[in-house]
């Protein structure tokens, strides 16, 4: 009696547990492939067809998207939960699906020359603290940047060393110092950069671009020539070589206390022209530019649209060429047409 | 001046941390999503374009103007776009009589087309014209897909990689089990596509998983597929390929058997096993005391003897 109350209690129990998985148990053909990483599920199932054209296409949509949303569920529930503020929550375990990237494996940083050397003799970065003590102030101050501590440049009081010279100014000076710091740091990083790349650092006049004028290549032979140990010195020149003009100083100053006599003669000269009736520009020669000018543009334009009359707009600046330094007329002239390259033979400005 | 090349540098921290947001990284963001309008769309489409962005909507960008622009001849605006707003997944809804109700889905890898899929749209109900509640935006949609198309025809391979591209939401660690809404069921049947978006209500069955019951809620398409544009093998190995450095790393000198007993192996130098400490037996200690007894009794052994010399 007792032997079979045990086997019913435990059939009763199995049919219990069937009853409770009835509800959420779905039988499919094939399994599903889930990647429970991106809560995704693939059915292979090849759908039912003639389900499909009997029935309502949703409903039989709904009816399969249940089931499979339940199978889905299921394996979510399966996974190792835990409480985070109230809130129960499963630990998703990394996705299985190969999805490609949005761009591609970044590439490490190149390293500077000084991070090689580094490397190379086995120096390690030393760690060191954020604020320095400045005893001037009094106070804790950054090590660098603004409001830095021991800033040599924001000095009220600077001694003037013995060896110095006397008219000197020192302010200035360790301004213009710190300021060739900033530049030479600025060259050195562009530098590293430009190695990192692979990039060719050019020198003056050594990179060279497609089209080079008259002045970009006298330059760079300045430059080559210069650079020598004796800076240019000993270099011969090459036969019908000329020294260039206008090298280094764009603009002549004379020194503030100079000669006496050669800034009066200057003053004294310069009323002179400013009293002279003669003009400062010979109008004949200006005429004779303005009209091979105009000549050249009409030629330009009548190759370029045969037939179109264009005006040529309205050059008062003929006539009325008077005064000093008055390029207006003949200049607004020539910049007119189109694709016209800029004329070296500007003359004098 | 996108990336970070060093020679322009960024003048305010707020400046730099947005161009490191966009930089290539080992972990990637997730992936945004712009969704363009073509020359000629009509009102399907610009509301299917409404939908779909509502559906995606942290991760993506509508734009507002119709752009004239055919990405199956020429894809250097979309590029363009792509490059201004970081986004590497879009989406195009044209209308015209030879294409009507047009919708190309694609996504970029490096700012160049990977691979673009049009689908036309057959039938669509918007999520205006079902008349329910709905779940926040936002939430990451259970993805599933049905039908073995899937499986065995190449296109609609690439094209479920795709839809779980566009559709996946951002990769999280943990999910709040109650907040398992969205359901987006996609079947391929008879040379259709069905897309059908539900809200998932979580019934009380007998035991811990609860069952589910499905309302239709979002927006639902019926696709037919027509051009594709995909790339070739090796540009899908170059975009597939993982950085070393996020292969999960080998625990060495640890196994498991058969029963999970997990075994571990220990690496040691050679010992001289004569000076070997063991257990100390007190026992066998030798004692200061029995040493002096000894002596004691070899001297009385004298003394008696010399007494006994003595005596004699």
């Amino acid at each position: 009696m007792a032997a079979c109350s045990i086997e019913d209690v435990l059939a009763k129990a199995e049919r219990d547990e069937a009853e409770k998985l009835k509800s959420i148990s779905v039988y499919k053909e094939l399994e599903l492939e889930f990647d429970t990483g991106n809560l995704f599920a693939f059915d292979k199932n090849p759908p039912d067809t003639r389900e499909f054209k009997k029935q309502n296409k949703d409903e039989f949509l709904r009816s399969l998207a249940r089931d499979n949303t339940q199978l889905l569920i299921n394996e979510l529930w399966k996974l190792p939960t835990e409480r985070v503020e109230e809130v129960i929550v499963a630990k998703l375990p990394e996705p299985t699906t190969r999805l490609p990237r949005e761009k591609p494996v970044p590439k490490p940083r190149p390293s500077t020359k000084w991070e090689e050397f580094a490397k190379l003799k086995g120096i390690q970065k030393k760690k060191k603290t954020n604020l320095v003590w400045d005893d001037v102030h009094k106070e804790w101050k950054r090590r660098w940047g603004y409001k830095r501590a021991n800033d040599d440049t924001k000095e009220w009081l600077i001694e003037v060393p013995e060896t110095a010279d006397p008219n000197e100014d020192q302010f200035s000076k360790r301004i213009k110092a710190k300021k060739e710091r900033v530049a030479k740091n600025e060259l050195n990083r562009l530098r590293n950069i430009a190695r990192g790349q692979k990039i060719k650092v050019p020198g003056v006049g050594l990179a060279p671009t497609d089209q080079q004028s008259k002045t970009e290549l006298g330059k760079a032979i300045h430059v080559a020539k210069h650079s020598t140990a004796s800076v240019g010195k000993f270099q011969g020149n090459l036969p019908k070589e000329k020294a260039p003009k206008n090298m280094g100083k764009k603009r002549q100053f004379q020194p503030l206390i100079g000669d006496f006599s050669v800034e009066k003669q200057k003053q004294l000269d310069m009323l002179n022209i400013m009293d002279s009736k003669k003009p400062r520009i010979d109008i004949t020669k200006a005429v004779n530019k303005q009209m091979r000018e105009e000549d050249r543009q009409s030629g330009f334009q009548k190759r370029k649209s045969p037939g179109k009359k264009g005006r040529k707009g309205n050059f008062s600046g003929k006539g009325t060429a008077k005064g000093k330094g008055k390029k207006g007329g003949p200049g607004g002239g020539s910049g007119g047409g189109k694709n016209r390259k800029p004329r070296m033979k500007q003359g004098k400005r | 001046m996108t990336q970070l090349d060093g020679v322009v540098k960024p003048k305010t921290k707020r400046s730099k941390r947005f161009l490191q947001g966009r930089e290539p990284k080992l972990n990637e963001n997730i992936k945004n999503a712009m969704l363009i309008k073509g020359g000629n769309a009509n009102q399907t489409v610009t509301q299917a374009l409404k939908d779909i962005y509502s559906l995606k909507k942290p991760n993506a960008v509508m734009y507002k103007k119709k752009n004239i622009t055919r990405p199956f001849e020429d894809q250097t605006s979309l590029e363009f776009f792509s490059k201004k707003s970081d986004c590497s997944l879009f989406l195009f809804g044209s209308h015209n009589k030879k294409r009507p109700n047009n919708l190309i889905f694609g996504r970029m890898f490096d700012f160049h087309v990977l691979d673009m899929i049009e689908l036309g749209i057959e039938k669509f109900v918007s999520l205006k014209d079902i008349k329910n509640s709905k779940f926040p935006e936002g939430t990451k949609p259970l993805l599933i897909f049905a039908g073995d198309a899937f499986e065995t025809d190449n296109e609609h391979k690439k094209l479920k990689s795709l839809l779980i591209d566009f559709f996946r939401g951002p990769t999280v660690p943990c999910v709040r089990l109650a907040g398992l809404e969205h359901v987006l069921h996609i079947t391929a049947l008879e040379g259709k596509i069905y897309l059908r978006s539900y809200k998932a209500l979580l019934k009380k069955s007998g035991c811990r998983t609860p069952r589910i019951e499905l309302e239709d809620m979002g927006p639902s398409f019926d696709f037919t597929m027509r051009r594709t544009h995909l790339a070739s093998d090796d540009l899908y190995k170059t975009a597939h390929r993982q950085p070393k450095a996020l292969k999960p790393k080998k625990k060495k000198n640890v196994s498991h058997d058969v029963f999970g007993t997990k075994y571990g192996r220990l690496h040691m130098q050679k010992q001289d096993l004569a000076k070997l400490q063991t257990r100390k037996m007190k026992g066998l200690k030798k004692r200061k005391g029995e040493k002096a007894e000894g002596e004691g009794e070899e001297v009385e052994a004298e003394a008696t003897t010399a007494k006994k010399a003595k005596t004699q």
